[in-house]
């Protein structure tokens, strides 16, 4: 079993913060050795069942090392989408242990070691094969969002100014890594399977990126009415929780934008409060 | 447009047609595309992974660019003096001039296409230090500046009518008469093959860094483009040249490898070894000893952003802190790990809200830090050390139009070469991407549209059909494609490193033989749906193809420039400075290598670096 990791282990170099002492380093060298059971969902098109492997693991693995060392040493055609590992491509979504998570960025001995820990594919989406689903409509959703659109070059050399501010406020949405852990979760999608009308937080969060953006002109706010199904969303923030980038997708993309649909055609302003309440997803 | 054609073993393959055929869509490749959708050609893009999902995600540092925002005195002409002065003067002058000339525009044009970058106090892009640069010149985004370009290439290029062929695989060129007449691959999820009908081909499949061990590079980097170009009849120039990047993390072992930005050091960041001492100023090369700072107090006043003030040694080329890095280690001064230690907890005695500061700047390295290792890095020092992290040797091209030594196949990005030369300064690489791409679909849909119809010959992809599913058929005392590819990697990082010896890489010939001879009986298990296993099997030989091609061309350069250093021959030597070493597919199937002339520099061009360096 995988002990867990010391807090804060300390690294220093001397003179240069706390000082990492020999004992420390021989208990790393010597520390976290052992074997851990992970039960993957195997199988193709939908049909599967869990087969446990049980691994070797040192200290600092993460649940993509575990399942590139079973399939490198037990089972060579185990399905795995995944390409960076370092939490910047978002290839490697899963459900871990039932939450919906990066496997490069989610380390063993952060999981409970009494039990072995399950890996599943993104359920919201079609199976392929593994741990592998179809995330193919998540890519035509794209191209129906109006794209971007500047106003006219501020300087005659054809560039623009903006405020640091004011960039930073769309930066934060354009983080998204396209994991679609925010789309796996969101019961729209996933109980209610309303792919057709319903674009998704991945989306809202692009779209707000657009209709933020200091430069954009287009006008997105009927389309997310309408084709785009904004009101769907009935705020459980399921989305934020698992976003991977910590970016406020409720708070900071899907109600802003919301408010923009709201303020759009919903007035006067006495009708509001009712309104946000009808747009359950029962809508 | 999709047909079907029965050929071999009575298959379907699913045949497309297209004008350009891009190969690859990390930032070159969509550049590439989007170039040359907008010319009006039928324009298809594969990608072996998900659109967006490319190595360039991974670039943190920030695009090259002099468009002389912080620092008026910056101009297309210094650029280019830095670079060849980092590329230690063998790369192609006419690249280097464009590149310097046209990244600015490249830069500009993103940001027309909704790419955010961080912005100076009058609203304009802002730019920071890199090493190798004279001046600050890189565009970014905090540290996730390759990010924002693929998102704004691929945000931009689905709405530019270009048929996206996600995971899907090439295994070979075709050819018609020595002109390149498509590819021909398959899909992951259904193991379908895929022949693709085009009269020009761009190949922007990026580097080789899976030919190593410890490497910062995703699983896709294992030289397709490289490889294919080779077998297809076209040469490969400087492949000797591997740039192990200076700050790759080293613990937990899992983590090994993953990039710590430049931009570290950039901000201020410093490199201690165990006794404390920052080794960085022992050792200057001459050249560079006019432009670095005298005193830790003037380094940090450059980083900063003092005009009077020189850039501090961690920002010397990679290089070269690679090398003295690895001394350090060797001579019994490395951190715990086997590495050295960089700190940018430090500047706390310098600045008040040092770690907010960290956090604003660097933000993605604070994260990786936190999550994979622990440490938090506004309060501890990082243990690094060298990781194999990109290829200045790729396809040999011509300069204006990236058209390789074979008729109607391209190359842009990591899979050419030339830029570079013997290393690469940090953030060229992104300006590379864009100003090449560009280039390369601009110039691939006009050799298109001016040259005729290709025909297909199916002997060819039937062939390529065949040698993939051989794997399926074979089971007794079949080879392992992971316990292949994973003992390369040994091999490679152990004898065709950092430090190269004759002796070593003689060894590492020998090795390379006796994996491809193994690997024809790599076998597989499983059907062809989505299988990993299969598709290492695959890649073995790719891999195996530019590992020799390293390894040749490094035993041939018996001396040390930029990324390639010998131990035995540890001088750089005047007579290797004027000629690229090229290999090229012999008759008789055998690698063979030529030392082609590299061609005088123009008056013009010759006098900036004058000027610049004297």
């Amino acid at each position: 079993m995988t002990t867990t990791a010391p807090p804060e282990r300390a690294t220093g170099a001397p003179g240069a913060g706390d000082a990492y002492t020999a004992a420390q380093a021989a208990q790393d060298a010597g520390a976290a050795h052992g074997t851990r059971t992970l039960r993957v969902w195997r199988g193709a098109g939908g049909t599967g069942a869990f087969t446990e492997f049980t691994t070797d693991v040192v200290e600092g693995m993460v649940v993509l090392d575990a399942i590139h060392q079973i399939q490198a040493e037990q089972a060579n055609d185990l399905a795995v989408r995944w390409n960076c590992k370092a939490g910047k491509c978002g290839s490697c979504s899963a459900e871990i242990n039932g939450k919906p998570k990066l496997m490069c960025m989610t380390r063993l001995d952060e999981l409970p070691t009494d039990a072995p820990i399950t890996v599943e594919p993104m359920r919201a989406f079609p199976h392929v094969r593994d741990l592998v689903s179809d995330v193919s409509w998540n890519f035509r959703v794209k191209p129906q969002i109006r794209r971007f659109t500047p106003r006219p070059p501020d300087a005659p050399d054809g560039t623009w100014r903006m405020r640091q501010a004011d960039v930073d406020r769309v930066q934060e949405f354009r983080q998204c890594i396209e994991c679609f852990l925010c789309q796996d979760v969101c019961h729209v999608l996933r109980d209610h399977h309303k792919h057709e009308t319903f674009a998704g937080p991945r989306y809202f969060v692009h779209a707000a990126a657009l209709e933020m953006h200091p430069l954009d002109t287009a006008d997105r706010i009927p389309e997310l009415r309408q084709a785009q199904g904004i009101g769907y969303c009935n705020i459980t923030k399921c989305c934020t929780s698992v976003c991977p980038e910590h970016i406020a997708i409720t708070d900071n993309a899907i109600i802003p934008l919301k408010e923009r649909v709201v303020d759009r055609f919903y007035d006067p302003v006495g009708r509001l409060v009712q309104l946000f309440r009808r747009k359950s997803p029962a809508h | 447009m999709s047909e079907r054609v029965s050929t071999y073993a009575h298959e379907d393959y699913q045949t497309v047609d297209h004008d350009v055929l891009v190969i690859g869509a990390g930032g070159a490749g969509l550049r590439a595309a989007i170039e040359a959708a907008g010319d009006g050609v039928r324009v298809g893009l594969v990608c072996k992974s998900l659109l967006g999902k490319a190595h360039t995600v991974m670039a943190e540092g920030g695009v090259a660019a002099a468009l002389a925002n912080v620092d008026d005195r910056d101009s297309w002409r210094v650029h280019f003096a830095d670079t060849m002065r980092g590329g230690q003067y063998v790369n192609n002058w006419r690249m280097v001039e464009l590149h310097a000339r046209e990244a600015p525009e490249r830069v500009k044009e993103l940001e027309a296409w909704g790419a955010l970058f961080d912005r100076t106090v009058d609203g304009r892009i802002l730019q920071r230090n890199f090493g190798g640069h004279r001046y600050p010149r890189l565009a970014h985004v905090g540290d996730r500046t390759g990010l924002e370009m693929i998102r704004t290439l691929q945000d931009h290029g689905v709405h530019a009518g270009i048929d996206v062929h996600m995971e899907c695989t090439v295994l070979t060129l075709l050819t018609d008469g020595g002109r390149v007449s498509g590819a021909f691959g398959y899909d992951r999820e259904r193991g379908r093959f895929r022949l693709f009908r085009a009269k020009a081909v761009v190949l922007a499949t990026g580097g080789i860094g899976r030919a190593y061990k410890i490497t910062s590079n995703s699983w896709e980097y294992t030289g397709d483009g490289h490889s294919l170009a080779y077998h297809a009849g076209a040469a490969l120039q400087d492949m000797e040249f591997v740039q192990f990047h200076p700050t790759g993390m080293i613990w937990p072992p899992s983590v090994r490898g993953i990039l710590v930005t430049e931009g570290v050091r950039g901000e201020g960041g410093v490199l201690r070894n165990s006794d404390g001492r920052r080794f960085m100023f022992d050792d200057i090369p001459e050249n560079y000893r006019p432009q670095t700072a005298d005193s830790e107090d003037e380094g940090w006043r450059y980083t900063q952003g003092d005009r009077n003030a020189r850039r501090p040694p961690e920002l010397l080329t990679r290089d070269h802190v690679a090398r003295c890095i690895v001394r350090e280690v060797r001579e019994g001064r490395g951190s715990p790990h086997g590495g050295v230690f960089l700190d940018i907890s430090w500047i706390k005695d310098r600045l008040p809200n040092a770690a907010e500061h960290i956090k604003r700047k660097l933000p993605s390295m604070y994260h990786q830090f936190r999550q994979l290792a622990n440490i938090d890095i506004t309060r501890q020092p990082m243990e690094i050390g060298p990781t194999t992290h990109y290829v200045m040797g790729g396809v040999r091209v011509d300069g204006d139009t990236q058209m390789s030594t074979v008729p109607g196949l391209f190359a842009a990005g990591e899979c050419a070469a030339g830029l570079h030369g013997a290393n690469r300064l940090g953030g060229n690489s992104l300006s590379d991407l864009l100003v090449f791409g560009k280039r390369a679909g601009e110039h691939a849909a006009r050799f298109a549209r001016t040259n005729g119809a290709v025909s297909i010959d199916g002997a060819q992809a039937d062939a390529a059909a065949r040698a993939a599913l051989a794997p399926f058929e074979r089971h007794d005392g079949a080879e392992q494609p992971y316990h292949l590819q994973e003992t390369l990697q040994e091999r490679m990082q152990e004898l065709v490193g950092i430090v190269r010896t004759e002796r070593e890489m003689r060894e590492a010939l020998g090795a390379i033989a006796e994996l491809k001879a193994r690997a024809a009986h790599v076998g597989v298990r499983g059907n062809r749906e989505y299988n990993p296993g299969w598709h290492t099997a695959l890649d073995l030989g790719h891999l195996l193809t530019v590992a020799e091609a390293i390894t040749r061309s490094a035993l041939e350069r018996r001396e040390s420039r930029g990324g390639h250093f010998r131990e035995d021959f540890p001088e750089k030597d005047p007579a290797y400075a004027d000629f690229n070493l090229v290999v090229r597919k012999g008759a008789d199937g055998e690698m063979q290598l030529a030392r082609e002339p590299i061609p005088p520099l123009p008056a013009e061009l010759a006098a900036i670096i004058e000027e610049m360096t004297g």
